[in-house]
Parts: C-alpha cells; sequence; structure tokens
C-alpha cells in the first residue's frame, strides 16, 4: 500500500482510484493509508451540494465544476447515490449529468454509494475526501444523494453547505420545518427559468427574514465533540452571515459564476470573523466522536455472546424486559468481561 | 469495520445510436445482484469510457452496442484501457454482434460478448466469476 501512497502524492490518478476503492472497502490497508495522507490535507477547500432527488444537483455540480476550471482551479467530484437496503447494490448516476468534463486532467469525478450510512453521505466520505484533498485538487464538491428532510450530515463534511431547491417543489410550511434548509450557507433556486421560480425564491426569503437560525453547532447532540468545542460566542457577537439566495440555470451554466462568487464570499466571511478554525475544530471533534462511537460498538458486541443476546431479544419480546432496561443489563455485563 | 469487496461495473453506450432500454435493463439488474453499477448513458466517446473506468475503478465495463460499429469502438477502447493501465478490466459487450465478429472481438480481449434474449442472472453470474478470478490472481 506504500507505493500507491507515494503515487498518489506523485500525482498519479490510477493510485487515487485505487485507493479510492480500499477507502470505501474500509480494509486495514486503508487505514495504514489515510495515516500517510492526514499530514498531507487540509488545504482543499470544501463545498457540499444538498436538496431533494430531482434539483438539479447533478447538473449544478457540472456547471459549478466547469466555472472553477475556467478560473484555473482543479476540482475533485464525490458524488454520492443510495445503496439498496435490500440487495447492498446501487445504480450510480451522477456522471451522467456530468459528461461536458470529459477529458479535463483537472477535474476527478469519483461516484460513491451510502453503503447502509442514512445521513445521505456514504460512510467513508471523510476519508475519501482525505485522499482527493491529499492528491492536491483545490475544490471539492461534495454532491450528496436526493435528501429529504433530515439527511444533515453534509454540514460537518463541507465548509460552505449549499442547499439546492427547484421550483415547485413545497410551500411556506416547508419551507420553515426543521432540518436541511437551516444548514444552509448559501440557497439556490436552480430551473430559475421556471414561471414559478419566483414563489419559491419568496417563500425562502421569508423564512430568512424570520431571523437567522442558532447554527453554531448544528452536531451538539453528539456529547463528545460538545466537551471538546464547545459552541462559540453567540452571532449576536461576532459579524452574522446571511445567507444568500443564488438563482441559477445550470443546464445553461446560467447563474453558477455568481454562485461561485457567493462561495467565495462565504469562504471570506469563515476566514474574517474566526470561524473557520473553530469550524475545523468542530468537524474535528465530531469526526473523533463518530468515529471513537463506531469502535466502542465494534468492540463491544465482539465480547457479547450471541446466546445471551438472543436471550434477551426473547425477553423483550415477551414484554418482560424493555428496552433500555436491557441495554443497562448488556453494559454491567459488558463492563464484567 | 470492513465491507465486503463490491464488484464495481461501468455501463456506458458508445457511439450514436440512441437506444438506451437495453442499457439500462442490465443496470438494474446487476444492481440488484449486490453490484455497484456506475451509469454514464449515452454517446459515450472510447476516451470519456477509459476516463470514467479508471476515475471510478471498475471491475467490469459492459457496453451496450447496437449501432454495428462494435469493430471500429472496441479497439480503440481496449486500446485506451491499456494505456491507462487498465488492462485487468474486463470488458463485456451487450447488443447485435453478427456471428463472424464474435471470434474477433474475443481474440482482441472481450471477455463475453451478450445478444438479444440473454439472461439478466447468468449475466451477473459470470461478472462474479470473472471478477472472483482476476481478484485472486491478482492476489
Amino acid at each position: 500500500m506504500a507505493d500507491l501512497v507515494e503515487a498518489l502524492l506523485g500525482g498519479s490518478l490510477r493510485a487515487l482510484a485505487r485507493l479510492l476503492t480500499v477507502i470505501q472497502n474500509e480494509t486495514p490497508e486503508a487505514r495504514a493509508a489515510l495515516a500517510r495522507l492526514y499530514p498531507h490535507s487540509g488545504r482543499a477547500y470544501r463545498v457540499g451540494i444538498t436538496g431533494a432527488p430531482g434539483t438539479g444537483k447533478s447538473t449544478l455540480v457540472n456547471s459549478l465544476a466547469k466555472t472553477y476550471r475556467e478560473a484555473g482551479r482543479t476540482v475533485g467530484i464525490l458524488a454520492v447515490d443510495p445503496t439498496s437496503p435490500f440487495t447492498g447494490g446501487a445504480v450510480l448516476g451522477d456522471r451522467l449529468r456530468m459528461r461536458d468534463l470529459a477529458g479535463d486532467q483537472g477535474v476527478f469525478i469519483r461516484s460513491m454509494a451510502t453503503r447502509g450510512s442514512l445521513g445521505g453521505l456514504a460512510r467513508a466520505t471523510d476519508d475519501a475526501i482525505c485522499a482527493l484533498d491529499a492528491a492536491g485538487f483545490e475544490i471539492i464538491l461534495i454532491e450528496t444523494v436526493g435528501t429529504g428532510q433530515s439527511e444533515v450530515d453534509i454540514a460537518r463534511a463541507a465548509h460552505t453547505t449549499l442547499v439546492v431547491e427547484a421550483p415547485g417543489l413545497g410551500d411556506e410550511v416547508q419551507a420553515i420545518k426543521a432540518g436541511i434548509l437551516e444548514i444552509a450557507d448559501i440557497l439556490v433556486v436552480n430551473k430559475a427559468d421556471r414561471p414559478d421560480a419566483q414563489n419559491t425564491v419568496r417563500a425562502l426569503q421569508t423564512m430568512l427574514d424570520l431571523g437567522p437560525a442558532y447554527r453554531s453547532n448544528p452536531w451538539h447532540h453528539q456529547s463528545l465533540s460538545g466537551i471538546l468545542a464547545p459552541p462559540p460566542e453567540s452571532e449576536a457577537e461576532s459579524e452574522a452571515w446571511q445567507v444568500p439566495i443564488v438563482q441559477t440555470v445550470a443546464v445553461d451554466n446560467w447563474g453558477t459564476d455568481a454562485l461561485a462568487e457567493a462561495i467565495e464570499m462565504h469562504h471570506a466571511y469563515l476566514g474574517r470573523s474566526g470561524k473557520f478554525r473553530v469550524w475545523e475544530r468542530q468537524r474535528l471533534a465530531a469526526e473523533l466522536s463518530a468515529r471513537l462511537e463506531s469502535a466502542l460498538l465494534e468492540r463491544f458486541v465482539a465480547r457479547l455472546d450471541t446466546e445471551r443476546l438472543l436471550a434477551l431479544l426473547d425477553d423483550l419480546e415477551k414484554r418482560r424486559i424493555d428496552p433500555q432496561s436491557a441495554v443497562e443489563t448488556l453494559l454491567k455485563e459488558g463492563d464484567r468481561c | 469495520m470492513t465491507t465486503e469487496q463490491k464488484i464495481r461495473v461501468l455501463i456506458a453506450k458508445p457511439g450514436l445510436d440512441g437506444h438506451d432500454r437495453g442499457a439500462k435493463v442490465i443496470a438494474r439488474a446487476l444492481r440488484d445482484a449486490g453490484m455497484e453499477v456506475i451509469y454514464t448513458g449515452l454517446r459515450q466517446t472510447p476516451e470519456m469510457i477509459a476516463e470514467a473506468a479508471l476515475q471510478e475503478d471498475v471491475d467490469v465495463v459492459g457496453l451496450s452496442i447496437l449501432s454495428g460499429a462494435h469493430m471500429a469502438l472496441l479497439p480503440r477502447i481496449l486500446e485506451l484501457l491499456r494505456a491507462n493501465d487498465l488492462a485487468d478490466v474486463k470488458v463485456i459487450i451487450g447488443g447485435i454482434v453478427p456471428d463472424d465478429d464474435i471470434q474477433a472481438l474475443k481474440a482482441m480481449g472481450v471477455a463475453a460478448i451478450y445478444g438479444p434474449g440473454a439472461n439478466t442472472s447468468s449475466i451477473a453470474d459470470d461478472i462474479r466469476q470473472m471478477v472472483q478470478a482476476a481478484r485472486s490472481h491478482n492476489g
């Protein structure tokens, strides 16, 4: 594996592609490779693109990547599509909309299947970003699966999160619900040439006019990251970010220059307000927390006796014990091992 | 925490005909067989196919060709795959290929050719077998 890492750092796209496979398969070799890649990461700017299915995310990524290429910047793209929970298979169709980027050595597109993750990203997305970053791509565009209302993992993985809306998808009540709209650093109304686009813009503007959402730490429920990276001072004390609404017609490459500009403004804001560093620490704390959680669970489950688990399940089924008490029992027994 | 090594398949339609129904059917069938299918759609040039195969690190490239252009397209696609250090990627074809051309294509290095009416689950089985053989060969 050592030679793949060296080849990647030397600019081999084949090595990058192979490492991304190893990373997605979560093999022990991947861990060793990532440990060596990590010091070379941290230079790329990460932009997340999320929104409901059919709003035009892939087409927008295609158009945005072209804009960055015209400005001479290299672009890595991670496009996530869902894995079937029944067969484990997936059809990854995002490349279909990105054909304009073919033949450009400055663009690298990788399709990823979620493989059981439910937050809108693939399980190994953080690690895949690290590999693209270490390979020297300056901008990393991360396209989530078509999201509903609560797949908000992207806000943790990206510096700037775009939430893409399209006309005709919902009324004003949708706009005040919690979840995906809250994570937007920039709201994009794509397909803005549709006649009802202005209604969508107006509904979103109404939501924004109600005032900024509390958004200093979108993953506060993870207690470890709460300890490691307490929320910074409130928005009132520092300069608050005004979420812009940008209209695009991605299929015609209309509006993407303005979108790239808005992303640049958000980048500058993060630097100016000191939020960039706060964000990075929060992100790392959340990542540490998530990894610790899964490692602890894996270790704990490995020690559990299957017979004992099945017996507990029987008890649950027959209502002899409640789920939370069953957990306490397992924890107590686990401590004794 | 290791997951199994998923089989990754690129499904592409080179050339100019616009009939992509078969490509979609096979993409769906391979998904149902538990594979990750990267679907790139119509009018792919040999260069686009080789580039996607490289970036996506696929095990198999499946080409749907109904236009009769297979003898023109395949040499170029196979050459580009080799040039990109992707000689171990298996190439299979679905579509209309006259008997006379089948031997020639196989001699070029095409792993399998499926005509109309081919059974999708046996195609999935073939893919599984060729990928397993290639992986154990490469260690």
